[in-house]
């Protein structure tokens, strides 16, 4: 499984990418793995706030429907229209075409709080 | 419990899942790869946790005639026809497939989770002469299914399959193994489900796999392939709490025999019951899940009992019990989800209607 050491990351298996005051929040490749093909994909509006740990979006695989985590607080500032029609985006490349959204933080400090690579690694199953 | 295949499904890291007290691979690369596989070349299926019962005896016929539904005196030698088995209340103890071996010998192939309850019932009702066998520990069946499912098992066995018909079957050696081959399946594709001795079965799996043209399917992309061709599944569509009027519509019922449950049969015909299974169309790829509930104008009119995005259509379809009023195709209805309410409609079945399980020839 692919954990990019730049990102950071929550116990959920989201991944967070900061640049410049802005987070673009992704699922992990372990969570794409886990829930296989994703057929549909419900993501926040534009504008919404969002608080760390409530539902923001929704992921449904074939099987089963999955909930989606905010990281920290904030403000929806843009979401990956592209998933509407291309899910799949999310399991060929969960780190970059298949971001989900892109959230401002109210806090930057909040960023501290989440995982880096070998802590969320180490959540992961062995093999 | 595990198939003779486990191992198998293990060395090609399939995912596994508990189904019926077995573990079953529910996927290999991917439920949707599997899926589109099968409707344009071919995948393989391990159906061994299936049951498979030999009856034979001189009233073997009039006994099956009055355990199932479907018409049995009027199968030939090499057919075989679907029905369901009764409670005396009407209620689905299974649905199965019958196959007409000879004159007095036939062979039931019943679903994993029914099988203990299937023989009990079964026996119960046989005359002193028919003799009952369970077969299902020593019969192994892998569904072989997709349109060039004839022209790779000719290539891998060397052989030319016989002209089988749909719902046909016949006994022929594979690689020295006496196999049972049917044009059957639950994909709705053209395919095969084959039946032969569980000591032959990982190198029958290894011979139908090795040159890569058939590839493994599991469980994961049979249901998804069988809902589009509107196949109903046992403890989904089909229960001990649901008659075949409302799954079936009267189909695989033949009324102008005696059998088990037929005066509930006649009833719910003559006076018209309260919800028929349907199929409904959504408007996205956002799913209906099973317990949904189907809604009318602010009414619970029915409840989802499969729901999935369909890979080949590209939106999400159910099948569903709905209030008798509102089955029409074109009935526009909305299905509620635990956080969402999903506009629906009310469509003919097959959901996939391009499938090649009926065509005369691939």
């Amino acid at each position: 499984m692919s954990v990019p050491n730049e990102l950071r990351y929550t116990k959920t298996h989201e991944w967070v990418r900061v640049e410049e005051r802005e987070a673009a929040v992704g699922i992990t490749d372990f969570a794409q793995s886990q829930l296989s093909d994703i057929t549909y994909v419900e993501l926040p509006g534009i504008g919404d706030k969002v608080t760390a740990g409530n539902e923001v979006a929704v992921l449904e695989s074939v099987k089963a429907a999955s909930d989606i985590y905010a990281p920290i607080n904030g403000t929806i500032t843009a979401i990956n229209k592209e998933l509407e029609d291309h899910p799949e985006l999310i399991n060929s490349n969960p780190y970059r075409e298949g971001w989900l959204f892109i959230i401002e933080p109210e806090n930057e400090k909040d960023l501290d709080q989440l995982l880096d690579a070998d802590e969320y690694s180490k959540l992961l199953p062995e093999d | 419990m595990k198939t003779v295949l486990y191992n198998k499904h293990i060395e090609v890291n399939a995912r596994m899942v508990p189904f019926a007290s077995w573990e079953m691979p529910i996927q290999y690369e991917g439920i949707i790869k599997e899926h589109a596989q099968t409707r344009t070349r071919c995948s393989i299926f391990d159906t061994c946790h299936m049951g498979e019962f030999d009856i034979q005896g001189p009233a073997a016929e009039t006994d099956l005639e009055t355990l199932l539904t479907l018409s049995v005196s009027t199968l030939q030698n090499g057919q075989c026809r679907y029905g369901f088995l009764l409670n005396k209340e009407g209620g689905i103890l299974d649905d199965l497939m019958c196959y007409r071996r000879g004159p007095d010998h036939f062979f039931l192939v019943v679903n994993a989770g029914t099988l203990e309850k299937d023989a009990a019932w079964i026996r119960e009702h046989l005359s002193s002469s028919t003799t009952f066998t369970d077969l299902s520990s020593h019969t192994a069946k892998l569904d072989v299914q997709g349109p060039i499912s004839r022209k790779e098992i000719e290539t891998i066995f060397r052989i030319q399959l016989p002209e089988l018909n749909y719902f046909r079957f016949t006994d022929l050696n594979l690689a020295e193994v006496p196999c049972t081959i049917s044009r059957t399946g639950y994909t709705g594709e053209w395919g095969y489900e084959l039946y032969f001795p569980t000591n032959d079965a990982e190198r029958i799996w290894d011979l139908l796999t090795v040159n890569g043209s058939i590839k493994p399917a599991g469980l994961g992309a049979r249901d998804t392939l069988r809902l589009e061709a509107g196949y109903a599944l046992y403890g989904s569509e089909l229960s001990e709490n649901r008659t075949p009027v409302a799954a079936s519509r009267g189909l695989f019922i033949d009324m102008k025999k005696e059998f088990i449950g037929k005066e509930i049969m006649a009833k719910d015909l003559r006076e018209g019951i309260d919800q028929f299974l349907v199929g409904l169309q959504l408007e996205t790829r956002r799913s209906a899940r099973v317990g949904s509930k189907v809604m009318h104008q602010k009414q619970v009119v029915g409840e989802v009992t499969s729901g999935s995005f369909s890979p080949t259509l590209g939106f999400a379809i159910a099948l569903a019990y709905v209030r008798s009023d509102l089955i029409d195709p074109g009935q526009k209805l909305d299905i509620e989800t635990q956080k969402t309410r999903l506009a629906a409609e009310v469509v003919e079945l097959p959901f996939y209607k391009k499938g090649t399980a009926r065509k005369k020839s691939v």
